[in-house]
């Protein structure tokens, strides 16, 4: 059976996660993230709408509606949560103390730098709390496929503006986990579906292959 | 604190006026307040709010009515209207990273000239603005923000206008209170003096001019 692209980001991105952690996950394909939470590994997740122990997405006539995600989607509270106002939620990403950010990528390049908050001339929907994120959290990872429509993803120079000259800490795609360093982009996992000549085939950026690369 | 009907409200709200609006995608975002404003054709409103939410609900129902001249907001994106108007010229848009946004209320609220954030360092959000190194890291300086009038929804409040507001209803509603010449607030009931704990009042009455009951016209 040949496996989900986004479910196969979603798993591994989830093994990033340790106990204790305090999570922000993006609208879209971060969200996945939490179905794949290891087993007995506790993480609190934060929506920045204003909540800390978000849970998931209420039965069906259970839908409160004044408690939702970022997305304005219906979520529930776990026991032990707390809601509070922007301002307080910005302070807990901007001020050090979310350990991870999970976000959507148009572009990452090779200073790891992030573009996906807009697209000149064509889709403008606004930052949000992405510069935010990207800026402010202890840990960012991007989760995203590796090409749109073909195109490579993980470029040289991103094109896009973009969300923060921050470098982000890990890139997760269907194909390949990558690292950012000082050197360039450190290629340390591919996945068992692809071989090392497709990631490097379609990734325009310069990869080092890690001498220790692993399967995922 | 002032009980007022939504009509009344519409004539407090001049054409013109700069808004704050609370809510997050319509959620904690006074819809009846919004419907009346709608009904009463009031425009040329600059709007500052998280977002313009969707074309149906909270600020999006204003812009989609064309009662906006400027929004200053951090998404647009579940607002196809708001793009559009944009790129046809017929709305200005500031757009504001989320976190910076909250502070420049905070900081019209709060008495300062201002706050310096590492967000948007290095980016277009830095076009313009003031950047200060801080102990070798760089920031922009960005400026508070006011409004002529604040509308904010709460869950409830007591005839003393102290306000309850209700999960991630909350969000930017206790700052824009703060930031505002007038304030009017939405409530779904009012209690009586007292019934509400000092602990679970999280905006204190004395800071409410007007209040409107959720359905009560």
């Amino acid at each position: 059976m040949p496996v989900d692209p986004k479910e196969k980001i979603a798993r591994r991105v989830a093994y990033e996660l340790k106990e204790g952690y305090l999570v922000n996950l993006g609208i879209g394909l971060p969200t996945l993230v939490a179905n794949y939470i290891p087993e007995g590994v506790h993480v609190y997740f934060q929506s920045e709408n204003g909540i800390i122990g978000m849970g998931p997405e209420p039965e069906k006539g259970f839908e409160n509606k004044d408690l939702t995600n970022a997305g304005a989607g219906f979520v529930t509270a776990l026991p032990g949560a707390m809601t509070f106002d922007s301002a307080f939620s910005f302070i807990l990403i901007r001020g050090g103390h979310l350990d991870v950010t999970v976000l959507g990528g148009l572009q990452v390049d090779e200073e790891g730098h992030l573009a996906n908050w807009m697209v000149p001339g064509k889709m403008v929907p606004g930052m949000g709390g992405a510069m935010d994120l990207v800026t402010g959290a202890n840990k960012v990872i991007v989760a995203m496929t590796h090409t749109a429509k073909g195109e490579p993803k993980i470029v040289k120079k991103c094109s896009l503006p973009l969300t923060s000259v921050r470098r982000v800490d890990l890139i997760v795609t269907e194909l390949a986990v990558i690292q950012p360093i000082d050197e360039g982009l450190l290629l340390k996992e591919i996945s068992e579906e692809t071989t090392l000549e497709e990631v490097l085939r379609l990734t325009e950026a310069r990869l080092i292959v890690s001498s220790e690369l692993a399967r995922f | 604190m002032k009980v007022i009907t939504h009509k009344e409200v519409a004539e407090l709200v001049k054409p013109c006026t700069t808004l704050m609006i609370g809510g997050f995608l319509g959620v904690g975002t006074p819809e009846g307040i919004i419907d009346q404003l709608i009904e009463n054709g009031v425009e040329n409103l600059t709007v500052i709010g998280n977002d313009t939410a969707f074309e149906d609900r909270g600020i999006g129902k204003l812009v989609k009515n064309r009662l906006c001249r400027k929004v200053i907001v951090s998404h647009i994106g579940t607002n196809p209207e708001t793009q559009r108007q944009m790129i046809a010229g017929e709305l200005e848009v500031e757009l504001v990273p989320q976190g910076t946004l909250a502070e420049r209320v905070r900081a019209g609220g709060a008495g300062l000239g201002g706050i310096l954030t590492p967000t948007g360092v290095g980016t277009v959000v830095e076009n313009g603005k003031q950047v200060m190194e801080i102990d070798g890291k760089k920031y922009l300086l960005e400026l508070p923000i006011r409004a002529d009038v604040a509308l904010i929804k709460a869950k409830k409040c007591d005839y003393y206008g102290n306000l309850v507001y209700n999960l991630t209803a909350t969000n930017f509603n206790p700052l824009m209170v703060l930031a505002a010449d007038m304030v009017i607030v939405e409530v779904e009931e009012i209690v009586p003096v007292g019934t509400l704990t000092p602990d679970e009042i999280k905006t204190p009455g004395v800071l409410i001019d007007y209040v409107v009951v959720s359905g009560v016209k």
